[in-house]
């Protein structure tokens, strides 16, 4: 079965007075079908760029230098603007963090939905604003039909996530790209929106990229997940796995840096340094300098993913021959 | 000094004044309002320990924090510093000298302008800590090595430094006064999780080596329960349970605490399904009557709706619900 997104050696650079940066560097993974694939890294790991990337919205100067993107078998990152502009909201939603800025401040919510299910949709304005009523019933909004005429303003900041996704999801698109979509909320608004980003994925079976920099959300919500560092993959794998058994120097330190409400650490596991910038990542291994297992040939040569178990890791401790050795 | 408590809040309510302007108020025949941030919030701190604060936004911790540096003074209350009330202690200036705080944003916080030996020296300079120029480099420096950094690090300016990097710069500053009391508020929120536990470590180790008093205040339960040894959870300007942070964390007793503990997403809870508590936290400005959780609670009846719980003594902890106090929980 083909994966419904695959994205495959994927470069993003971003021309500079210095030179080109390479801001994702040979980034390959798939979604599948009704699968939720979640995204973690620090910031300016590149997390939100894949993002931008998948559904065309790099600001300029930033561009596609190689590799490819396939939605459902067909080639995206190379279409021309307005064929790309009907695939997004139709085909890929989108779920921001600040859904302040995602809604349009002075439409009243009915309408922006209306007009979003009419755009991609053959609906009529009586069929689309009956449907509208119904999806803020879905995200869980009281008195839905009362609503439609109310202003984001008049909304809380959890509801205002709700009803960004009833707009991302209402056009029934096949992938939803939810970047931090619930960092600007308090925990325990977090949970209600999780749990309802989870409950309407499954039932209408629509594929997720979760991006976020908690892993504890991905934790909770995600089937895979791919670790990013410094534009690259580090690991990929089943979240289980990957939270229990990482194969990955990288994802092992982020893991014991997370700080847990079951029990007390005397002391926190530190990765020391910090993630290099985009003009100045090391050759070879983009951890190498921070790694405590580095040797020669980290420093040297890249390493592309490599079985490691139940996951795929980027580390040349993973490399077949280094089994021995 | 054991036992003896470093910081004493004493029944401490503040309020901001929301109203309109005074013309506008007129027009639309509006009384003045009141926002009230922190409502008769009693607690104390021993020397050397942590107390936390924690709760969401607009729960009035932060506001705890600069009631506590005096960058607002209380409407009601007393706050005591090491017994002696805020404004003698100010008046003899040893509040300045010996309480310091350490703030969310490492962006915000040190001016872009100043070299960073700069921004340290200020208040070994302010504070006359040392006689000449060159021992006082010789402390800023110690001050760098001390938070992790190169002595050759005073030169540059916070811009060459990354997140992690300047909030190591906010607590050498915090530390060049020689205090004894550091409030930290959010001090990791805008940090990366791996420099967070860098961060975190580093005030740990400093606690222990220098015995310094922390308040801590947070959103994140992962990180209070990781640096506390004193829990305080605040739901709109209340505390609602007060205790040892590990007895809380064991068995937490009031209904906020646990809805809270029980929506963190975590690491042990991989695929979790749950059912959340609905609601959201209402608006500070007109908070629901009675006990202010009470719209949100499954255990609320018609007392909570109408007569606030004070803060009681249960089974080793303090708890301000009523259901708790009728064994109803």
């Amino acid at each position: 079965m083909t994966p419904l997104l695959d994205v495959r050696d994927l470069i993003v650079e971003f021309p500079t007075r210095h030179g080109v940066l390479r801001a994702l560097d040979h980034i390959s993974f798939s979604i599948a079908q009704g699968e939720i694939l979640g995204v973690v890294g620090e910031s300016g790991a590149g997390k939100s760029l894949t993002g931008a990337a998948i559904v065309g919205l790099l600001t300029p100067p930033g561009r596609i230098g190689g590799g490819s993107i396939h939605l459902d078998g067909e080639r995206i990152d190379n279409l021309p603007a307005e064929p790309l502009r009907r695939i997004r909201g139709r085909r890929i939603g989108m779920i921001f963090q600040d859904p302040l800025t995602t809604l349009n401040p002075l439409l009243r919510i009915g309408r922006q939905l209306t007009e979003t299910m009419r755009t991609h949709l053959d609906l009529t304005e009586v069929a689309a604003r009956e449907r509208a009523a119904e999806w803020l019933e879905r995200v869980g909004i009281p008195d839905p039909r009362r609503r439609l005429d109310a202003w984001p303003h008049e909304f809380s900041g959890g509801q205002r996530q709700r009803v960004v996704i009833a707009l991302a999801l209402c056009a029934e698109p096949e992938l939803v790209i939810a970047d931090e979509p619930t960092t600007a909320l308090d925990v325990s608004v977090q949970a209600q929106i999780i749990t309802l980003l989870k409950t309407l994925t499954r039932e209408s079976g629509v594929s997720v990229m979760l991006v976020t920099h908690d892993m504890g959300v991905i934790a909770e919500t995600a089937d895979r997940v791919a670790v990013m560092y410094a534009g690259r993959i580090a690991e990929i794998g089943p979240v289980a796995q990957v939270i229990r058994h990482p194969a990955h120097p990288y994802t092992d330190g982020l893991m014991g840096s997370i700080p847990t409400v079951e029990h007390r650490a005397e002391r926190l596991r530190q990765i020391d340094g910090s993630m290099p910038r985009l003009d100045a990542i090391p050759s070879g291994c983009a951890f190498h300098q921070r790694c405590g297992f580095a040797f020669d040939r980290c420093s040297d040569e890249q390493p592309g993913l490599m079985e490691a178990g139940a996951t795929r890791a980027a580390c040349w401790l993973r490399a077949p021959e280094a089994a021995h050795g | 000094m054991a036992d003896a408590p470093i910081l004493e809040f004493n029944g401490i309510t503040h309020e901001f004044d929301v109203s309109l302007p005074p013309l506008q108020r007129l027009l639309a025949g509006e009384q003045r309002r009141y926002l009230r941030a922190v409502n008769d919030v009693t607690f104390s701190i021993t020397a050397g320990t942590t107390l936390s604060l924690v709760g969401e936004s607009g729960c009035g911790k932060s506001t705890i924090a600069r009631l506590c540096v005096g960058l607002h003074t209380p409407k009601r209350g007393e706050i005591r510093f090491e017994g002696m009330t805020l404004a003698e202690a100010r008046k003899l200036g040893r509040v300045r000298r010996q309480m310091n705080m350490i703030f969310q944003d490492p962006y915000a916080s040190l001016n872009p302008r100043w070299r960073v030996s700069d921004i340290i020296a200020e208040p070994i300079k302010r504070f006359a800590l040392e006689k000449n120029a060159s021992s006082v480099r010789r402390r800023v420096e110690l001050l760098l090595s001390q938070v992790g950094l190169a002595p050759s690090d005073g030169d540059k300016f916070p811009h060459e430094f990354s997140g992690g990097q300047r909030q190591r710069v906010s607590i050498a500053r915090a530390l060049s006064s020689e205090p004894v009391f550091l409030v930290c508020d959010e001090p990791t929120s805008a940090l990366d999780v791996s420099v967070q536990a860098q961060i975190l470590n580093l005030m740990r180790d400093l606690q222990r080596r220098l015995g310094l008093t922390y308040l801590f205040i947070s959103h994140n339960l992962a990180v209070v329960r990781h640096m506390s040894d004193r829990l305080g959870v605040m739901y709109l300007g209340r505390i609602v349970e007060l205790g040892e942070a590990e007895t809380i964390f064991r068995r937490p007793l009031h209904p906020y605490t646990r809805l809270l503990l029980d929506a963190i997403p975590d690491l042990d809870h991989i695929g979790r399904a749950r059912t959340p508590v609905g609601g959201d936290v209402p608006s500070p400005i007109a908070p629901p009557p009675g006990c202010a959780f009470h719209p949100r609670c499954p255990l609320a009846n018609d007392r909570c709706r109408v007569e606030a719980p004070a803060l009681l003594d249960a089974d080793g902890t303090q708890v301000a619900c009523h259901a708790v106090a009728e064994g109803r929980a």
